[in-house]
């Protein structure tokens, strides 16, 4: 480095700082009480980059980087305005975005370098990795953002060879890489790179399914950590590794936790393409269930001591989290004690479900989690599940035959009554049948959920509970 | 710089990381990731020497396109982990 200027200096120090303020953030997410000061610190340790990077005198001319900010917070700001059931598509575009800016760094680095002659194997290494990671992150996250917004069908994609075709694409991609790192200066061949790696993103989302999604989500968002990590590496930059780095490992952790949550491993789920092969042969006979009316249901939450309230993705569908919070107002009102038990991969993304009812203004002391409510089921009044369906199937713990079976559930069907809101019988993902609904215990609310629990709430309303 | 000391820096940081998320409230998963999202937009950091350098028209203008998904990430993740994070309240609202 020789002897660092002036402005050098306080980049560092600005960068270190910034770095430091990072950690700091992450780990005030450990609490709901703490978690606003975590952003608004995340937010000081990205001014604290930022200033420091215009600092730097490589900078001639700041008039595109204005431009480009105005633009950006232009698209950004709607995009945070968002309906929270949208939140999961917001995040597949925001990594499809992040994939984005390291492989347009990427691309820029490299014909840079080249054409100046500064190119060497390492930097053609680090090139190769941020363009591939940032290409599959970009079409990847992109495609995530489209089928959670159902933009195209969510039911996974599926056909004959199709690992090895992701696998040969990828596999294409990284031996131009190696021929690039021979021989940096083959300008025709990077532009395959670019295009494998797009490629392979799409393929990589493709078999996909909706239910697997807050794993995928997960994974993508590890990815575009380290695909920033790459860009580190590019430009040597410490804050940026780091930085990455720690994205990266979240977005791993997360994918861990939710893989578990299913009982199942990161590549079964990317590449196991679940819901499309496995229909169990198991005969559809012609099973009878019992279905109750809105004053039943009524009846039998008033007269139970305790509620579980189990919700699930058909519930965010519905957008019923503000009739479930009315609900829980004239439930509590009665002196009935409701919880909320919460499965990790309900819905759609990580947590899904708790942000849906924080935005309801449900208390989050409410919100219980899967083993803290398992053990108190048996003695729980009424079971009350909406629109959750693969959490609460029996047949995880009995069925050996059962493609979720080991997965751990919510045991809604240990409760001593158990209502459960579904708009139709059809099996929901995976076509797998839920014992559930014909146990004797259970009844069936059939509906959109908002309307059902609408209904609830009005027959409690009309009840004199005003 | 020497390039062992980035594999350093990646190490202990993805160590540290793993140890951090592991304490985050299950609770807050999904502004967690929005958190970490807009984090990812450190991504600009790279973008704006590339767009403010000059170099040639291309690297400009996939410098300006950088910085433009990065902000656009930066702006959008903040806002919306705010924005979740003040719903999560633990009493009644009165």
């Amino acid at each position: 480095m020789g002897s660092a200027s002036l402005a050098d200096i306080v980049t560092g120090f600005l960068y270190l700082i910034s770095a430091g303020v990072f950690v700091l953030a992450l780990r005030w997410m450990s609490s709901p009480e703490t978690a606003r000061r975590a952003v608004l610190s995340a937010v000081a340790a990205m001014l604290l980059a930022v200033v420091g990077t215009l600092f730097d005198p490589q900078i001639v001319t700041y008039k595109w980087i204005v431009v480009a900010a105005i633009l950006g917070t232009i698209v950004g700001y709607p995009l945070s305005r968002v309906p929270l059931t949208a939140v999961p598509e917001r995040t597949g575009l925001s990594q499809s975005f992040a994939g984005m800016a390291a492989a347009l760094v990427g691309a820029a680095k490299y014909y840079l370098w080249v054409r100046s002659g500064q190119m060497s194997h390492f930097r053609m290494t680090v090139v190769a990795g941020e363009v591939i990671l940032g290409c599959l992150t970009a079409t990847g996250g992109l495609l995530a953002a489209a089928k959670l917004a159902e933009w195209i069908p969510t039911r996974p994609l599926t056909y004959k060879g199709q690992n090895v075709v992701s696998f040969a694409l990828l596999a294409a991609a990284v031996a131009l890489g190696a021929v690039l790192i021979v021989d940096p200066t083959r300008l025709m061949l990077f532009p395959f790179i670019v295009v494998f790696g797009l490629i392979f993103g799409v393929m990589l989302l493709l078999p996909i399914g909706g239910a697997d999604m807050p794993v995928v989500i997960s994974f993508l968002n590890s990815f575009s950590g380290l695909s920033a990590v790459a860009m580190g590496f590019v430009l040597e930059n410490k804050l940026l590794i780091t930085a990455g780095a720690l994205d990266g490992s979240s977005g791993f952790v997360l994918s861990v936790i939710m893989c578990r949550a299913m009982n199942r491993s990161v590549t079964n789920v990317l590449f196991g393409a679940f819901g499309a092969v496995k229909t169990t042969g198991r005969a559809v006979e012609q099973r009878t269930v019992k279905s109750a009316t809105a004053t039943d249901a009524a009846e039998l939450l008033t007269n139970a001591d305790s509620v579980v309230i189990i919700p699930g993705y058909g519930m965010a569908v519905a957008q019923a989290q503000h009739r479930v919070r009315d609900l829980y107002d004239q439930l509590t009102k009665r002196g009935v004690d409701v919880k909320f038990a919460v499965h990790p991969v309900a819905g759609r993304m990580p947590g899904h479900m708790n942000v849906l009812l924080a935005e309801a203004d449900i208390p989050y002391d409410r919100l219980v989690e899967m083993d803290d409510i398992n053990p108190e089921m048996p003695q729980v009044g009424v079971a009350l599940v909406i629109g959750a369906n693969d959490v609460v199937n029996p047949a995880a713990r009995t069925d050996e035959k059962s493609p979720i079976y080991g997965m751990p559930i919510i045991d809604a069907d240990k409760a001593q009554t158990v209502l459960a809101i579904k708009r139709t019988m059809n099996p929901g993902f995976a076509g797998i049948d839920n014992d559930l609904y014909y146990a004797n215990n259970t009844l069936m609310l059939f509906g959109d959920a908002k309307q059902v629990i609408g209904d609830i709430v009005k027959v409690l309303a009309g009840d004199g509970g005003h | 710089m020497n390039k062992l000391d980035l594999l350093f820096f990646f190490m202990l940081a993805t160590f540290l990381g793993l140890d951090i998320i592991r304490r985050v409230s299950r609770l807050l998963h999904t502004p967690l990731m929005a958190l970490t999202n807009a984090i990812s937009s450190i991504a600009v950091v790279g973008a704006i020497i590339l767009a403010g350098e000059a170099q040639d028209p291309l690297t400009t203008i996939l410098g300006a396109c950088a910085v433009f998904a990065s902000t656009t990430n930066l702006v959008s993740g903040y806002l919306i982990t705010y924005r979740m994070l003040v719903m999560f309240k633990k009493r009644e609202p009165k």
